[in-house]
């Protein structure tokens, strides 16, 4: 490490890390020297990259695929309404080099997958998990334990939290639990959590993505006791904390007692996403277009949204809202004498709802609104918030 | 009578309330008075052989289940059972 040096703005800059005795210039050595990627540039990606390059990582990669959305300014402070409609990893390069021109930053304006993964990961020592899908979370996994890295992962929905250290490399030479010991596969899709009940409360990337960034530092400078084998759950709503024990499963096909896996797979597969389009695809559909022409025309029907309130309230097309849990208790509220369209978001709860109508009552009259009030928002009315 | 803790996403299944007080001398027992009492829960934390489902781990104070006796693990009265689900985003 010795041959790692600071100019005099360096030293300067970093000054408050130099005098904790636990860390000293050994640790920001250690922190110049070290590399990480950062997967997502989202609500945690927003503080883990901020905090990452105030702290002096010497070079910071980051992947995300994404533009900046309106819908991401209530918890992406990296953002600002300017801008929206960029990639997000150019806008976070900008804001990195100003916040710290002593740094390198590298991005990957791509979606990480199977096929890329390991070539970008393995230049890396540490990958901070920052993703907001199951299928990148295992991808992310796998390929970290593949390469024998530390994957810290953070992870968040509406008011919960969690926080740990993945594949930690302990002195006597053993690796700490991963996610696949933690959670062998993931839930089905359409269990939990759906699109109706996603949402995150703004500030909790911020606190858990804090945390996320100080194991980061914990794992490169080596000081402290980083959560390996240990998950720390935080509720923001009763501010209840808890630091769980976790253990390493003999059966992980990774490194358990018998591994089987010794490459990457595919995780949309594996996740079960895909399979859910050949069950919503045989429903009788409607166009939004359509849709537009039979109100212009006073066509008798019935429009049936099958959303929660609370996103009725967001923005409605003036149907009768029927949550899809209520559609089974609610049904005789659902015309069987003339066309009825019924839709949601996006057009999969709605599918969903009429496949169990007609499976089960027998309806024949009803069509799915394709694209749901999001492309009813796009194509026929703007003023329609989307969300 | 043991409190199992109840994860944010699956409170829509017990009305809401962020514990639940159940009976029982093993987590399977728990657990089962809690589906009793909220059959909707069930399918998000048992398989249809009444094992823990792979995207749930449920803990026992600090420690996982399965480093003690799993779903046979027995428990004191004033036990707090905790479900943890797999989350991977605000998106999804």
């Amino acid at each position: 490490m010795a041959e790692i040096s600071f100019s005099k703005a360096e030293l300067e800059r970093y000054s408050r890390h130099l005098i904790i005795p636990e860390f000293n210039i050994e640790g920001q050595r250690k922190l110049k020297a070290a590399k990480v990627l950062v997967v997502g540039t989202g609500g945690l990606g927003a503080p883990l990259i901020q905090y990452l390059s105030a702290a002096g990582v010497g070079t910071i990669g980051i992947v995300d695929f994404d533009v900046v959305d309106d819908s991401n300014l209530q918890r992406q402070v990296l953002f600002t309404t300017a801008d929206v409609g960029r990639y997000k990893v150019e806008v976070a390069k900008e804001r990195i080099e100003a916040q710290n021109p002593f740094i390198k930053i590298n991005t990957y304006n791509t979606r990480l997958t199977s096929e890329n993964a390991l070539e970008i990961i393995k230049d890396y020592d540490v990958v901070a998990d920052g993703t907001d899908n199951f299928p990148t979370r295992y991808l992310v996994n796998d390929a970290s334990v593949l390469l024998d890295k530390v994957n810290v992962y953070a992870s968040i929905f509406r008011f919960d939290g969690q926080v740990s250290v993945f594949n930690y490399l302990h002195e006597d030479g053993t690796r700490g639990p991963n996610y696949r010991d933690l959670f062998p596969s993931p839930p089905p899709p359409g269990l939990v959590p759906s699109c109706a009940e996603g949402g995150v409360v703004g500030v909790l990337p911020g606190i858990i993505g804090s945390l996320q960034a100080n194991e980061v530092l914990k794992v490169i400078t080596g000081i402290g006791d980083p959560l390996s084998g240990r998950m720390f759950i935080f509720d923001a709503l009763s501010f209840e904390t808890r630091t769980l024990n976790l253990r390493k499963d003999d059966n992980n096909p990774l490194n358990g007692k018998n591994p089987s896996q010794t490459e990457l797979i595919d995780y949309e597969m594996f996740c079960g996403i895909g399979q859910e389009n050949g069950q919503t695809a045989n429903v009788k559909e409607i166009t939004v277009k359509e849709l537009e022409t039979w109100q212009g025309q006073n066509k008798d029907f019935q429009l049936i949204d099958v959303r929660e309130g609370y996103e009725y309230d967001i923005a409605n097309l003036g149907g009768e809202l029927i949550p899809l849990a209520e559609v089974e208790k609610e049904v005789n509220k659902i015309a069987s004498d003339k066309e009825v369209v019924v839709h949601c978001r996006s057009g999969k709860r709605s599918a969903d709802a009429i496949q169990l109508l007609e499976q089960k009552y027998g309806f024949k009259n009803l069509y799915n609104l394709k694209g749901g009030i999001l492309a009813y928002a796009d194509e026929v009315d703007q003023s329609l918030a989307k969300y | 009578m043991a409190k199992i803790i109840i994860p944010t996403p699956l409170r829509k299944f017990t009305d809401n309330q962020k514990d639940v007080q159940v009976q029982g001398e093993t987590i399977i027992e728990a657990i089962n008075d809690l589906i009793n009492e909220y059959p909707q829960i069930g399918n998000n934390i048992l398989n249809d052989d009444g094992s823990i489902r792979n995207f749930v781990r449920v803990f026992l104070g600090d420690e996982d289940i399965q480093a003690l006796k799993k779903e046979a693990t027995t428990i004191r009265e004033d036990a707090v059972i905790s479900i943890i689900p797999a989350i991977a985003g605000g998106i999804s």
